[in-house]
């Protein structure tokens, strides 16, 4: 049975989307056209904005610093989504070729962090790259055991061991990132790989193609949505991270949620801070813009 | 492990390769360890986080005796379960109306409710900044009515979801019980509350599970919409953290990753592991 036309049962259709349109128009429309407006103001007096159609917020987010910024704040996103896949999809993988009884309990542990609260995780993760913390000492162990092993075939010993800086710069933005989006990455990937048709694998196999080979000539193509889908739903929120390179970076570790929150919290400039999210936005949009034409293209061949 | 393998490993069977096993379980601990440490070093009686001087409950009590805390967390459970009865209801409702009908600007209809989910956290938590600061939106009132701002935030961004995982369990009903429930007398309401309803069950538990995690989980909606006087449990452990890491937040922590745990497995209880990994 096809939809059914709206006209046909008015009374059942109002019931369903008026509480829908109402929400979605007043709660989050009307918000976002707030901020939209507000892009085009500017400030008046301490608390007043004019919305006087000025295009200044913008021109100064094309200011160079802005600009660094918002190229910073891709590549570590970009980045995050690269050591994401590379992590992920063997674990995507694994889960998907596992027996009946283990692929839930698998699944479900990839899942439970994804469902504990982030600012726990990131103040764990936190807890333990200290310059106190066990992966520091963790180094310092291995430091000095390859310092031993050293002394034991008679070259000079090490020098003496310095706790390194893990937290606070932008190497714990990036470790902080993967360790949050993971789960992100690998959901999507099992979700494509379980729905590829074995038979083709096996194929590939019993015609004397190798296990890599297999995988990077017929896995990987037929897998690709899933793959595109995963980069996507890393690499949007990693862009637009805030609490990780807040907590976890160091000054010159800022993306550009930190800075539209300053224009908030702190600079009090409500307009640029709009210009600079709407920004952002459109960005967004961009990359699903260029997702959705990537996947016409097995269909032009 | 071929050495323990008691049939030989087939071609396809790669989580029984020895490097995939290894390299599964080195993720395990990669996601699992921070948090294992962070719930052990609550019971660490030191102030400091580094060394282990032996087993204590004191930080617990002290959690559990700072006023602010506790207010926080129940603030916090408040909002996630009005969000979550709320977007339940929402999101079921959006999720048949886009699959039952055919309407004028459906396309965009179905875009702009899944927008939410796409815009960044920062942007959705300035747009309600700005937004509850146009309409002058009190924040003076009493318990509960104080938390109003943040859980009509929360909904916003967790209904999305929920006419997600409902929407994809719809594509799967069988129009036919619905044709038959009719034939036989049904009224409108009355296939929508038997035979529709206990169709998309699962995926009401998984939407659920979901949207009150989410709520739950979220930091920066909040931090930009809560007021002076409103405060969550993340908007509380942030200030903390920023303020000195104590032993007191991995106690707090401790208390709701247990919470979280714990609503997994009755979630898993109700559904079982394969239905709620499937609606992801």
């Amino acid at each position: 049975m096809a939809e059914q036309d709206w006209k046909t049962n008015k009374k059942v259709f109002a019931a369903v989307s008026l509480p829908t349109l109402f929400w979605i128009i007043l709660f989050f429309l009307v918000p976002m056209a707030i901020v939209w407006l507000y892009s085009f103001g500017e400030n008046k007096g301490l608390t007043e904005i004019d919305i006087s159609g000025t295009l200044d917020n913008y021109k100064r987010a094309t200011e160079w610093l802005y600009l660094t910024i918002f190229g910073k704040s891709f590549a570590v996103a970009a980045l995050v989504t690269l050591i994401c896949l590379i992590i992920g999809f063997p674990v995507a993988m694994a889960i998907t070729f596992a027996s009946e009884k283990w692929r839930p309990w698998l699944l479900l542990g990839i899942m439970l962090p994804f469902w504990t609260n982030l600012l726990i995780r990131t103040y764990a993760l936190m807890m333990l790259l200290g310059t106190q913390g066990f992966a520091n000492k963790g180094l310092g162990a291995l430091w000095e055991g390859t310092s031993w092993i050293k002394t034991l075939v008679g070259l000079q010993p090490l020098p003496t061991w310095e706790p390194v800086q893990l937290l606070f710069n932008n190497f714990a933005v990036v470790f902080g990132l993967v360790y949050v989006h993971l789960p992100f990455m690998v959901l999507p990937l099992y979700a494509a790989l379980d729905r590829l048709d074995r038979s083709l694998i096996e194929a590939s196999l019993d015609l004397g193609a190798g296990h890599f080979r297999t995988i990077m000539r017929i896995v990987v193509p037929l897998a690709a949505p899933g793959i595109i889908a995963g980069v996507m739903i890393t690499l949007i929120p990693a862009l637009g991270a805030y609490l990780t390179p807040d907590l976890m970076g160091g000054t010159d570790s800022q993306m550009i949620a930190n800075v539209i929150e300053r224009q908030f919290k702190k600079a009090n400039d409500w307009p640029f801070g709009a210009a600079l999210s709407f920004l952002l936005i459109y960005a967004m949009f961009a990359l699903i813009a260029i997702q959705s034409m990537r996947k016409k293209v097995p269909e032009i061949r | 492990m071929a050495i323990f393998a008691r049939t030989p490993i087939a071609p396809l069977e790669y989580s029984r390769t020895l490097w995939m096993r290894l390299w599964v379980g080195a993720v395990m601990v990669f996601l699992y360890a921070p948090l294992v440490v962070l719930m052990i070093f609550s019971f660490n009686d030191s102030k400091r986080n580094v060394v282990w001087r032996g087993f204590t409950t004191k930080y617990y009590e002290k959690a559990l005796g700072n006023d602010q805390l506790v207010e926080a967390l129940v603030n916090s459970l408040t909002i996630a379960a009005l969000a979550t009865i709320v977007s339940l209801a929402l999101g079921a409702v959006a999720a048949v109306m886009l699959w039952r009908f055919r309407f004028p600007l459906k396309g965009a209809i179905d875009g702009t409710i899944s927008l939410p989910i796409i815009v960044p956290e920062i942007c959705l938590g300035v747009a309600f900044l700005m937004f509850f600061a146009a309409v002058d939106w009190p924040t003076d009132l009493i318990w509960p009515f104080n938390l109003g701002a943040i859980t009509i935030a929360h909904i916003t961004f967790c209904f999305p979801f929920v006419t997600m995982v409902v929407r994809s369990r719809l594509a799967t009903f069988n129009r036919e019980q619905e044709e038959a429930a009719k034939d036989l007398g049904a009224s409108e309401w009355q296939v929508f509350r038997d035979v529709l309803i206990p169709h998309i069950k699962p995926a009401l538990v998984a939407g659920a599970l979901l949207s009150f995690t989410l709520s739950l989980d979220d930091f920066v909606i909040t931090y930009f919409t809560s007021g002076p006087d409103t405060i969550t449990f993340p908007v509380k452990v942030y200030s903390m953290v920023r303020f000195s890491v104590t032993p007191e937040v991995n106690a707090a922590s401790t208390l709701l990753i247990i919470l979280t745990v714990a609503l997994t497995f009755v979630a898993l209880k109700l559904q079982g592991v394969k239905a709620i990994a499937e609606t992801h």
